[in-house]
């Protein structure tokens, strides 16, 4: 068995997730900027509805039809899926290290770094609403 | 105003939010909420829903640059993010469930609370202390660099600083804001982490935890696009460059000047909940 690699200390395990997190943020950040130009080219003339919650239409609150309505191009739905990619960041960075974890043999923290992942989930496929 | 001239404007307003917001430390959050709910008249369940999401663009874009300080401590955050994602889950169900004015009040004095805290906050962490048993276990000793070479550190009372990781979570999950204030708080004061770390660390696990939250929040329909594509881009850009600012200059005064805008703001939220016109 060869040693650990050098390269993935805590140190520089962060460094990868961090700038893997900075993209996630910019590419979300594009796509999010894209659907509220297409957006505003629509509906920019229409009067603002933010008065009085109402929620948001079912194309706009699950995760599997936001992906479906925005490749159809509904542009709140780009924006939305713009916000899901975003989302996703911080849990990719939660699954990275779960790697990076198993790499240093460190199972304490697998297990730790798992039960944040599971919470993650559970909070984004909607199991406890 | 249509939506173009709203949209617009919101944009405006959430780059000076974000940018006072990481001038001062407290977040983007808790200054464009009060905001949209009082300036503009957004309902506050979309306000916080907007918050959210800016909460974690700014955290997620901004971790790459507090790990290269190598302050952060991945091992306690990890941990810790056990109780504050738990606490985010039960604090976005109830922002549903707990009445508009109800929210207006309990954020106005969590303004009021982290505005003071993160203003005149004594700095007890030492990390002199001898580790706790829990500390032990998993491996939370660690050291951080300082001019004088690397200086080792213990950690203590892991137990209250989960439970106050929950608090944190909560307030997180049910105001839609980042809760810095209260996550230093538990690190600082109780954990006694040295102040540099607990900060960093924080930071790290803000995006974590509001990731926890927002799957619900979208879920109840709290993200409206609309309204929260300008909050999101806006305090994202507001916040880079309010870092890039308090790199080369002192912000004292400002800061100053920033608190007692806040306290207004703060009051405002309490007297509207109150009064019953939020």
């Amino acid at each position: 068995m060869s040693p650990q690699p050098p390269g993935w200390s805590d140190q520089q395990m962060e460094k990868v997730i961090g700038n893997l997190l900075r993209i996630g943020v910019i590419v979300a950040g594009v796509i999010v900027a894209s659907g509220g130009i297409f957006f505003l080219f629509h509906h920019g003339v229409q009067l603002p509805q933010y008065k009085v919650f109402r929620g948001q239409p079912r194309e706009l609150t699950s995760v599997y039809r936001i992906i479906v309505s925005a490749f159809e191009f509904y542009p709140r739905a780009v924006i939305q899926f713009g916000f899901i990619v975003l989302i996703a960041t911080p849990v990719a960075r939660v699954a990275l290290s779960v790697y990076g974890f198993v790499r240093q043999k460190d199972y304490t923290y697998v297990v730790v770094t798992l039960i944040v992942l599971i919470i993650l989930i559970i909070s984004l496929t909607g199991i406890t609403s | 105003m249509n939506l173009l001239e709203i949209t617009l404007l919101i944009l405006l307003i959430s780059l000076v939010a974000g940018f006072l917001g990481s001038i001062t430390g407290l977040g983007g959050g808790v200054v464009i909420i009060p905001v949209l709910a009082l300036i503009f008249g957004v309902n506050i369940r979309y306000a916080i829903g907007a918050s959210l999401v800016s909460v974690i663009a700014t955290s997620s874009g901004a971790a790459a640059a507090y790990v290269k300080e190598g302050f952060t401590n991945i091992r306690i955050g990890m941990f810790l993010e056990i109780a504050t994602t738990i606490g985010a889950l039960v604090g976005a169900h109830l922002t549903t469930m707990i009445s508009p004015s109800v929210i207006a009040i309990i954020f106005g004095a969590v303004l009021v609370y982290s505005a003071i805290i993160s203003f005149r906050i004594k700095k007890r962490g030492d990390g002199d202390g001898t580790s706790g048993k829990l500390a032990k276990i998993l491996k939370m000793d660690s050291s951080l660099p300082t001019p004088e070479g690397q200086r080792f550190y213990h950690v203590r009372r892991v137990p209250g600083g989960f439970g106050m990781m929950v608090i944190a979570g909560g307030l997180s999950g049910l105001l839609g804001i980042g809760s810095g204030a209260f996550k230093v708080l538990a690190m600082d004061k109780i954990m006694r982490i040295p102040f540099k770390v607990s900060t960093t660390t924080s930071n790290f696990m803000i995006g974590v935890t509001a990731a926890a939250s927002a799957g619900i929040y979208l879920n109840k329909g709290l993200i409206d696009p609309g309204l929260a594509m300008p909050v999101m881009i806006g305090v994202l850009i507001g916040s880079f460059v309010g870092t890039k600012v308090l790199a080369r200059t002192s912000s004292k005064i400002l800061r100053r000047v920033f608190a007692v805008i806040i306290l207004v703001m703060a009051f405002e939220m309490i007297f509207n909940g109150i009064t019953g016109r939020i």
